[in-house]
């Protein structure tokens, strides 16, 4: 006998169960089980579509591709090696044994169906091997998740009881469904002599149940085949009940998920920002204020912890872990939009209910959780609209009153006097005038300074730096003076969209009268801001950028490093490195300076790095926390073997000079600005 | 219970550089930002707080010609009615003065409760007392903790000497005057501003309170500023040197010598 896929000699159609046919049965199942699951679904829609809308369908083909890349091709799993190829295998096992399931169902009222194409010996061959893969894979992760407990796995008191039990208990199902379709399979082959592929279960059961009675054969069959259409039904309801409803949503999840980096979303979708003085109310109050596609990403939700895992706010122990923003809606969404009976989303505060205002406050939009999360949830929309939400209540934190206040009376978070805003020009040095707009003067490149840079005496040292490296590279640049307002990039991040609105209208009037053909940022939240916030700008180059170019391009040259006996290591800012996905531009200007030893915290780089604190207002938020955000970053650059952090931002700069002193490593450890670097070693 | 809340529009002393202007009297005012004073802002919020739990309206009162967005911004913040107060002859007013027109503000209608700011930025602390004395009403400064009580009553929390804390029980209609720390005062963003931008705020002159010229403004004042100056740095100043350890030491030290600690 050959492999090809035959249900001889049993089938589960014509066969009798005490005397009545099976059929009546297997008929049943599917009729019950696709009328339940057609509810459960019908059900878990109802929140969505009293939802806020959103805009998701632009852009099909580029949609197309990341369902290719990330759902299918499965691209963010490896990230966590061991539960990435394990969830592979599963994957690639649920997508391989479909039509074999599928198949079995219809089996069970169509004697001997089989789906065109996947009757043969190959496709049986696949399915052997696939239902034993997800076998083996299924026992490793119940034992992994049973016995090693991954540390992210763990439900912190606050956030309700353990997951385990669920795991486990779907584990069980899918390993029930890959023992009872080998069993069927082994039932026949070993009733008709056949042997299945080597080492599979299918052949394992065909050599345990040789040389047994036709008739033993036929009842194990029948309940093999029973067990396995119980469970696939059973199974199909289950997921919309908790993590696993991503099997049915993660498509689609993908297929809508966020194609663009560094940008926020509008207030409303499909209210221009002229009529936001219209509307009644401000960001997400209640679980009804998310949009539709916030929902489905609650619906989504894994549970694997790998957000949590890598959020900056969660190590360092601050009250946030984005695993649980999404865990809770979804069990609030559960609650208040039951299977049975008035869906009752009766309006209640969000903030105060499942969310408190610390926990909000806590994100510094790192961009960390989203970058990793394997089904394209979000987060920082949200936590903007929760942030949109409270601004609008007036629950604000006392500590971020007076920045934002500052900042409406002054442009700037300190409060600190416009006309002293270019003040930093003085010590620029001689030879190396700033032509400065608020004098009337025009230059091809605008330098936009932003707020901390043009006025903390240490971040005043990168304009210089900048001044002096773009002079070197023959940039004819001006700086706004006066009329430069802070770019609002993290007032808008804090849920003051007016406020940030109002910034941007004085900022791009200010930058429209420059007449400059492109501007350079130092700071990446200014870059982030003027290149995904703002509107109709000149192209926005990092400073970092221009130098890569201008050392590649033979512009700038370098003397050896001043001191070889350092090391080197390279700070990926958040804004500029996850937001947008510049990664190699400042470490080929660090790697241009001749001796320079340079060493990547492997593991914490590029896409991964950790956060330094957070910039903007997030200076002035004073969190609930165990330790610095700041301090885990020096230590890792310690275990990485440097003794000098170069960072290509002034908050980062901030955090990560505090975060030395903090630490005690004054003397060991330094961290300056990329421009600083070049600054000293480009040759004159 | 309705409730007066008086606040006043002054130079943010964290948004501006403050300096002595040339003859001594006043200071720089060319390039300074104002804001409502930062004591009346936790007033207004005491005050929408009482109302919110009581019942109530809360009317917010300001002198001078500027004072509408200060006002305005209070309002934003929940306060229901805004009165100003606003008269060429009320400019120059020392506290009794200011006094006298917010008396007469006062008796234009039925309030239960006033409060004010324990003091201003750039003021001396004597309006809320004196608005208490013109109004025969009684009166406790400096309070951080108001609860409604039965029979037209209210329980007072001061702060008094050394933080401790004194509880009194005071009549209404009464003058309280609020330190800051009472509340947590709401934010006002821009949005609020503009939602309350068109609304009226009635404009009210020396004829329409009753308030004789004579009696406020420069006419009327007896208090009048004469210097402003920045005291000189004197001796006294130590610095402690040494490392984070040694310093810390060395002050606890001397904070302990010197009685600041025991």
């Amino acid at each position: 006998m050959n492999n090809a896929l035959v249900h001889e000699p049993f089938s589960p159609a014509t066969a009798t169960i005490a005397g009545l046919p099976a059929i009546v049965l297997f008929v049943l199942i599917p009729l019950v089980g696709l009328a339940c699951f057609a509810w459960i679904m019908a059900r878990r829609i109802v929140p969505l579509l009293h939802a806020a809308p959103d805009s998701r369908l632009q852009r099909i083909p580029q949609r197309i591709l990341l369902v290719l890349k990330i759902w299918l091709g499965q691209w963010r799993q490896p990230r966590y090696m061991l539960a990435g190829v394990l969830h592979i295998v599963v994957f690639f096992g649920f997508l391989i044994l479909a039509a074999r399931s599928t198949q079995l169902v219809i089996a069970g009222f169509v004697n001997g169906f089989v789906i065109p194409g996947f009757g043969g010996a190959v496709y049986n061959v696949v399915k052997d091997i696939a239902s034993t893969a997800v076998f083996v894979a299924v026992v490793i992760l119940a034992v992994r998740r049973a016995f090693f407990k991954p540390a992210r796995y763990a439900v912190p008191e606050q956030y309700g009881k353990d997951h385990t039990p669920e795991a486990l208990f779907v584990l069980g199902l899918i390993a029930t469904l890959m023992i009872s379709e080998s069993l069927f399979e082994g039932s026949i082959l070993a009733a008709g002599g056949g042997t299945g592929t080597f080492l599979t279960l299918s052949w394992a059961f065909a050599q345990a149940l040789h040389g047994v009675q036709t008739s033993t054969l036929a009842t194990i069959n029948l309940a093999a085949y029973t067990v396995h259409d119980l469970t696939f039904f059973f199974f199909l309801c289950f997921l919309p009940f908790g993590k696993h409803f991503h099997v049915i949503t993660s498509l689609f999840n993908v297929f809508f998920m966020r194609l663009q980096a560094g940008n926020i979303k509008p207030v409303v979708y499909g209210i221009t920002e002229a009529q936001l003085d219209g509307l009644q109310s401000f960001g997400v109050k209640k679980f009804e204020d998310f949009t539709w596609k916030n929902m489905l990403d609650f619906y989504s939700c894994v549970d694997c912890g790998r957000c949590s895992d890598r959020c900056p706010a969660n190590r360092v122990k601050r009250p946030l872990s984005p695993r649980f923003i999404s865990i809770k809606a979804r069990d609030y969404a559960f609650e208040h939009y039951p299977l049975f009976g008035k869906a009752s989303g009766n309006g209640t505060p969000l903030i105060g209910g499942i969310y408190s205002e610390d926990e909000i406050w806590s994100c510094t939009t790192c961009g960390a959780c989203e970058e990793e999360c394997p089904v394209g949830i979000e987060y920082i929309d949200k936590i903007v609209d929760l942030r949109r939400g409270m601004v609008d209540e007036g629950m604000v934190p006392q500590s971020l009153q007076k920045p934002m206040s500052a900042l409406e009376k002054r442009g700037n978070p300190w409060g600190k006097l416009e006309k002293n805003r270019a003040q930093w020009t003085a010590g620029v040095g001689d030879g190396v005038p700033v032509k400065l707009v608020e004098k009337g003067a025009t230059a091809e490149t605008l330098y936009f300074v932003d707020s901390i840079t043009s006025y903390d005496d240490r971040m005043q040292k990168i304009a210089q730096a900048t001044a002096r490296v773009l002079n070197k590279g023959g940039v004819d640049f001006a700086v706004i003076g006066k009329d430069e307002k802070d770019s609002g990039h993290d007032v808008r991040r804090f849920g003051e969209e007016m406020l940030f609105q109002s910034l941007k209208e004085q900022n791009t009037e200010a930058i429209k009268a420059s007449e400059a053909r492109s501007i350079v940022v130092n700071d990446p939240h200014a870059l982030n801001a003027l290149r995904n916030d703002y509107a109709d700008m000149p192209p926005v180059q990092h400073v970092s950028e221009l130098i890569a170019q201008q050392a590649g391009s033979g512009k700038l040259k370098f003397k050896p490093v001043a001191d070889p006996s350092k090391t080197y290591t390279y700070h990926d800012p958040c804004y500029l490195g996850r937001h947008n996905n510049t990664y190699d531009a400042p470490r080929t200007a660090i790697d241009c300076i001749p001796g320079l030893k340079r060493v990547e915290m492997k593991g914490n780089c590029r896409d991964r790095s950790f956060c330094c604190g957070g910039g903007g207002l997030m200076l002035f938020y004073e969190p609930e926390e165990e330790q610095r955000m700041g301090v885990v970053r020096v230590e890792q650059a310690r275990q990485a073997g440097a003794d000098v952090i170069v960072t290509a931002c002034p908050y980062c700069l901030t955090n990560i000079e505090d975060a030395i002193k903090v630490a005690g490593l004054e003397g060991k450890m330094e961290v300056l600005d990329l421009v600083e670097l070049v600054d000293q070693h480009v040759q004159s | 219970m309705e409730i007066l809340v008086c606040v006043k529009r002054v130079p943010d002393s964290a948004e501006n550089e403050i300096s002595v202007a040339a003859g001594g009297a006043d200071i720089r005012r060319d390039d300074l930002v104002y804001s409502v004073n930062e004591w009346d802002n936790y007033a207004v919020e005491e005050a929408i707080q009482i109302a919110e739990r009581a019942g109530g309206n809360v009317t917010v009162v300001s002198v001078g010609a500027d004072a509408e967005e200060v006002v305005r911004r209070e309002m934003a913040m929940g306060a229901g009615q805004g009165v100003l107060l606003n008269d060429a002859a009320f400019e120059g007013s020392d506290g009794l003065g200011t006094a006298t027109i917010l008396k007469a503000a006062a008796q234009k209608n039925k309030y239960d409760l006033i409060l004010t700011g324990a003091q201003a930025d750039d003021g001396a602390g004597q309006v809320g007392g004196m608005l208490a004395a013109l109004l025969d009403w009684p009166y406790a400064s400096l309070v951080n903790r108001i609860e409604e009580k039965e029979g037209n009553q209210l329980r007072v929390g001061r702060e008094i000497e050394g933080g401790s804390q004194e509880v009194s029980d005071i009549e209404l209609p009464c003058v309280l005057s609020i330190q800051t720390g009472i509340n947590e005062p709401r934010y006002v963003g821009l949005r609020g501003i503009r939602k309350v931008a068109s609304v009226e705020i009635p404009v009210l002159d020396a004829s329409a309170l009753g308030v004789s010229a004579d009696a406020v403004g420069a006419a009327g004042a007896k208090v009048k500023r004469v210097d402003y100056f920045v005291p000189e740095i004197g001796a006294g100043a130590e610095m402690i040197e040494g490392s984070t350890e040694e310093v810390a030491t060395k002050l606890v030290d001397l904070l302990k010598a010197k009685g600041g600690i025991k």
